[in-house]
């Protein structure tokens, strides 16, 4: 028998699994969307060379297990046929992750789905000194853990209030949950930009029309990792439009392959060479 | 006047309760409903808007509950 090349089986999405020369196959899904033409091949070849279930991963993933090492490549040509790939591990640009966002979400602010799309298609396998995450989320409310990766963004909007045909209703005030909005003595409405965190809120429920979006964009994290030392991203910068925000991946990769140690997390990176070092390069 | 007392009720079902009391209504008329502070009126107010209906006034309560009047489309 051959010997086998284990890392470029898991580099290639296949993981060794405890058991002898069983593999559990990790597939390309971008942004956590599966077409239901691919759902049929999924099930069949889950039944035909593997246990007859798959696993998702916390990071929208879908994996196969119990693969046989002798079937490795009849189980790709199979996928292949629907357009599914085997995706990465190791240390290299991982499955890009997104919520639906302005999609189909009542909240959603931004079309997060094809920022990672985009995303994956610039960076995913990039080779680096250690795995690296994107995470999109199109508001606030974070559904697709921005903070928790490397690099992740959420989207925001600048509200603009005119008064014209304001009815003093207090909903805004009522909804707003950065006590940004509140009513003078006079019941004139004072805005406080400072405290105000871009969610929106105030936009949706105003009756009369009277908040507007002045800008829409996103504000980006860096840094971020779960893992044996867990830490959130850093606030980088708020409100970028997406071609500023590639431009900060573009400039947060470079920056990674320059002063990355082999096995350090970019987090570890920036701690490490310092906050502000980081910041002056790629702002 | 209809009134809904909604204080209590958790989202979705203030405003799928909204939604079915806004159906038993001819266009153009008047449908209150009572929504605690929160969640609530946070989603309740922009789904009415969603779907085409006027929100025409709203009172804060003493309680912190609002009160709106939403006018059938
Ligand atoms: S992050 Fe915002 S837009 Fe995305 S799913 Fe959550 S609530 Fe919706
Ligand atoms: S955008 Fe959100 S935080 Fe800012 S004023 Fe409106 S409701 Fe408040
Ligand atoms: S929600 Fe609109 S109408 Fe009501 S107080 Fe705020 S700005 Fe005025």
């Amino acid at each position: 028998m051959t010997e086998v090349n284990y890392a470029l089986l898991k580099k290639g999405g296949f993981m060794r699994q405890r058991q002898k020369d069983n593999f559990a196959l990790r597939l390309k899904i971008i942004a956590g969307r599966v077409r239901a033409d691919q759902l049929p091949k999924l099930a069949e070849v889950a039944e035909k060379y593997g246990k007859g279930y798959v696993h998702l991963t916390t990071r929208q993933g879908v994996e196969i297990p119990f693969i046989q090492l002798k079937d490795i490549d009849a189980v790709k040509d199979e996928l292949a046929k629907v357009g599914l790939t085997p995706g990465v591990c190791g240390p290299r640009v991982r499955t890009v992750i997104a919520c639906q966002g302005d999609i189909l979400c009542p909240y959603g602010l931004v079309n997060v789905e094809e920022i990672g799309i985009k995303a994956d298609q610039r960076y995913y396998g990039k080779e680096l000194p250690h795995k690296f995450k994107f995470a999109f989320s199109g508001c606030i409310n974070s559904c697709a853990k921005p903070q928790e990766n490397d690099f992740g963004s959420i989207g925001v909007v600048e509200p603009g209030w005119d008064g014209a045909n304001c009815s003093q209703c207090h909903l805004c005030e009522g909804v707003c949950s950065s006590q940004a909005i509140t009513f003078d003595s006079m019941e004139r409405l004072q805005y406080d930009p400072a405290k105000c965190n871009l969610c929106g809120d105030c936009i949706r429920v105003c009756p009369t029309d009277c908040w507007k979006a002045k800008q829409v964009g996103h504000t980006v994290f860096v840094g971020g990792r779960i893992g044996r030392h867990p830490e959130l991203g850093r606030e980088l910068v708020v409100m970028v439009d997406d071609e500023r925000l590639f431009a900060l991946m573009d400039k947060t990769l470079d920056f990674y392959i320059k002063y990355g140690n082999r096995g350090e997390r970019f987090g570890s990176t920036i701690n490490r060479l310092g906050w502000d070092k980081f910041k002056s390069e790629v702002l | 006047m209809d009134t809904l007392d909604l204080r209590g009720e958790v989202c979705p079902y203030n405003f799928v309760k909204t939604k079915l009391a806004l159906e038993e209504l001819e266009t153009g008329q008047i449908l209150e409903v009572i929504l605690d502070a929160g969640e609530p009126i946070q989603n309740v107010p922009r789904s009415v808007k969603d779907d085409g209906h006027k929100i025409i006034e709203v009172k804060k309560l003493p309680d912190g509950a609002f009160s709106l009047k939403i006018e059938k489309s």
